[in-house]
């Protein structure tokens, strides 16, 4: 497939504000998880929590305020992304300009709270409720595109875990399609309770921060992340590449991976072939790898058959948590990250390799010259999304 | 703004992408199936709008049939009757699943128990709570493992469905569209009234075969003017108002009637996808 600029992009998650805390916090080793509750939750473990999210969207926005719009509009913020997409809008215009927004549970904080305000009597929410701007699965699609001043396609996926992988697939098809000139592409995933009660309930939640891939390891850690990228023509300016997507479905379980990895293999063969790029100039994987023995041992067996035992490999959700929809984006921000930085991060907090795991997980960081990295996002209903992230040469 | 005065941004082209439909699915009420809606879209029947009785999916495992949601099975129930009266094998149609709310039923359940103190979230109401339970349960059901994507755009869904299935097309050569809303609990009924269960279902082609129906063009439109396209029986257009899916109504009366016409469905941004529709059957 023909690949497209990645001209502009950046994250906002439990490591900092912005790019620069990010690869900060990568180089030193730093976890942005944290000991402490979400809000009320009396679920036990770490959670990479973004601080700064107390204060109310105000003026046009304030009807869109959320925690979750609140992590949009902090993360549209950070590294001059709005005034890359104006320069991207002034040229194309506001129609020209897409917008495909990952998300999983969008902003349910909000009816978390409604519910909790609710007039029991008469069953009804509270008067400052709204679905529509909130609660709704398009809601943070909605807002990224009213605050960016857009009026192109937009779209919200939401394929649970996957979504913000997928969204980089879906504007490729949109711009090859014509539908828009560049695309806005990224998610917004906030804590709530209904993902920890829900983990904790499915008994996946760790005690402690997880350790994907370790014979040790207990379950996952959430967090919540904002990130975004702005999609271009491949002008030849461009430094960073989306060169390839994969993208399929177990048909397997709704909540378990097929134990064999058919659809993450799937998934990966296929970011490879549009990329048509070897298995072997694959130097790197950021791993789904969510600290579950089912999903590590699923996605190991993936990668060992199609790229074998070699190529590094590392989960970074010991630094972020599981930031569930917004993984995808968080994840290929990292592998861009490591792109331009050189950097091959370890599996943070992994100490004994699980044996029944054939795959090279890095147990410590180190640093390489790399040319093309793929970025795994697997979800619950057993949807799969891989993409080959490249520097051009 | 400005954008008229720009020659660069005047001359863009809007975009028109082509699908070819090959087989109709419906669910709703008075609309057992497309059968019984291409007959009342005919006008050769009258629209009765009683609701379906209970449906049993019967292609999944029983442990996922009992676990499936009302969501599910109405997103199922068209979807079926699609597949039936198509050529192509289920397990090798990418799917498209487009729903404004999936299943608030159990975000309703969700959130009731989580504001009582012992909070106690059930594990099968944690895994149905996503957005694409529908699609995961239809993968399951027919062995479909290649793409599948679940969207959501309130009120604009099915303009939002049409577009991201038609851009899937560049990849796979067919595919099954599933647009699909139930009625939510009272109190969330209250923000956003979904009165009716409906779901409607399509098998789109990326070119035309021997069970070509219709060809669809589509083209996001820009004019102030533009408004949605109605139904001018009353009962009808009370349905297409009842449920993002329905809004697909004009469309379908189109292909019922087997007639060239356009139709205008609302997009965002106050915009509307205009559906150059061209019959083929």
């Amino acid at each position: 497939m023909n690949p497209l600029g990645i001209s502009h992009y950046t994250v906002t998650s439990s490591l900092g504000r912005g790019l620069a805390s990010h690869l900060e916090a990568l180089r030193a080793e730093r976890t942005g998880l944290r000991q402490q509750p979400f809000e009320t939750s009396t679920v036990p473990g770490w959670i990479g929590e973004v601080d700064g999210l107390d204060t109310p969207l105000a003026g046009t926005l304030a009807e869109w305020d959320c925690r979750n719009n609140r992590l949009a509009e902090l993360g549209l913020q950070q590294d001059g992304f709005i005034a890359a997409v104006a320069r991207a809008t002034q040229r194309y215009g506001a129609e020209r300009v897409g917008v495909f927004i990952g998300t999983s549970t969008s902003g349910v904080q909000q009816t978390e709270l409604a519910y909790r305000a609710r007039d029991r009597a008469l069953d009804r929410l509270p008067d400052w409720f709204n679905l529509r701007t909130t609660q709704s699965t398009f809601s943070a699609a909605d807002f990224v595109r009213l605050r960016l001043g857009l009026r192109g396609v937009a779209v919200a996926i939401s394929t649970a875990c996957s979504s913000s992988a997928k969204v980089f697939a879906s504007a490729h098809r949109a711009m090859r399609a014509g539908l828009c000139e560049v695309a806005v592409v990224g998610r917004v995933d906030t804590l709530c309770l209904t993902t920890l009660y829900g983990v904790n309930a499915l008994q996946q939640v760790s005690p402690e921060i997880c350790r994907p891939a370790d014979v040790r390891r207990q379950g996952l850690s959430l967090g919540e992340a904002a990130g975004f990228a702005l999609l271009t023509p491949d002008d030849g300016t461009a430094e960073l590449l989306l060169q390839g997507y994969g993208e399929s479905s177990d048909a397997y379980h709704m909540s378990t991976p097929d134990p064999d990895g058919r659809g993450a293999a799937t998934a990966m063969r296929e970011a490879l072939r549009r990329g048509a790029v070897a298995p072997a100039a694959v130097d790197y994987i950021n791993l789904h790898g969510t600290g579950t023995p089912a999903n590590d041992l699923a996605e190991d067996k993936a990668v060992i058959g199609l790229l074998g035992s070699d190529v590094p490999c590392s989960s970074t959700k010991s630094w972020s948590g599981h930031t569930l929809g917004a993984a995808g984006i968080l994840e290929a921000v990292i592998a861009l990250l490591c792109l331009q930085d050189g950097l091959l991060p370890r599996s943070l907090n992994t100490q004994a390799k699980d044996p029944a795991l054939r795959a090279n997980i890095l147990l410590e960081s180190r640093r390489a010259q790399l040319r093309r990295v793929l970025s795994n996002s697997f979800g619950f209903g057993g949807n799969n999304c891989s993409l080959l992230l490249g520097r051009r040469a | 703004m400005s954008s008229a005065l720009d020659p660069r941004k005047s001359s863009q082209p809007q975009a028109s992408l082509q699908v070819f439909v090959e087989a109709i699915g419906v669910a709703a009420p008075g609309l057992a199936d497309w059968q019984v809606a291409r007959a009342v879209l005919r006008g050769e029947q009258a629209f009765l709008a009683s609701e379906l009785p209970p449906y049993q999916p019967l292609r999944l495992p029983a442990n996922e049939r009992r676990r499936a949601t009302p969501a599910v099975r109405q997103a199922f129930r068209a979807a079926e009757d699609a597949i039936a009266h198509s050529a192509c094998d289920p397990a090798e149609l990418a799917t498209v699943f487009a729903s404004s709310d999936a299943d608030m039923n159990v975000l309703h359940r969700i959130c009731s128990a989580l504001a009582e103190p012992a909070r106690v979230v059930s594990p099968t109401d944690f895994h149905n709570s996503v957005h694409n339970a529908a699609a995961g349960y239809w993968s399951i059901a027919v062995g479909a493992r290649r793409n599948s994507i679940s969207i959501g755009a309130y009120d604009s869904t099915a303009a939002a469905g049409l577009l991201e299935a038609a851009t899937l097309l560049l990849d796979e050569a067919a595919l099954l569209l599933v647009l699909y809303d139930v009625p939510q609990p009272k109190p969330l009924f209250d923000q956003h009234p979904i009165v009716s269960a409906v779901s409607v279902a399509l098998v789109l082609t990326r070119t035309r075969s021997a069970g070509t129906r219709a060809a669809l063009r589509l083209t996001l439109a820009d004019s102030a003017d533009d408004v949605a396209t109605t139904l001018a029986d009353p009962q009808l257009e009370a349905l297409r108002r009842a449920n993002p899916a329905a809004r697909l109504l004009p469309l379908l009366r189109v292909l019922a009637q087997q007639r060239n016409d356009s139709v205008l469905l609302e997009a965002v941004a106050g915009r509307c996808l205009r559906i150059d529709i061209e019959s083929l059957a």
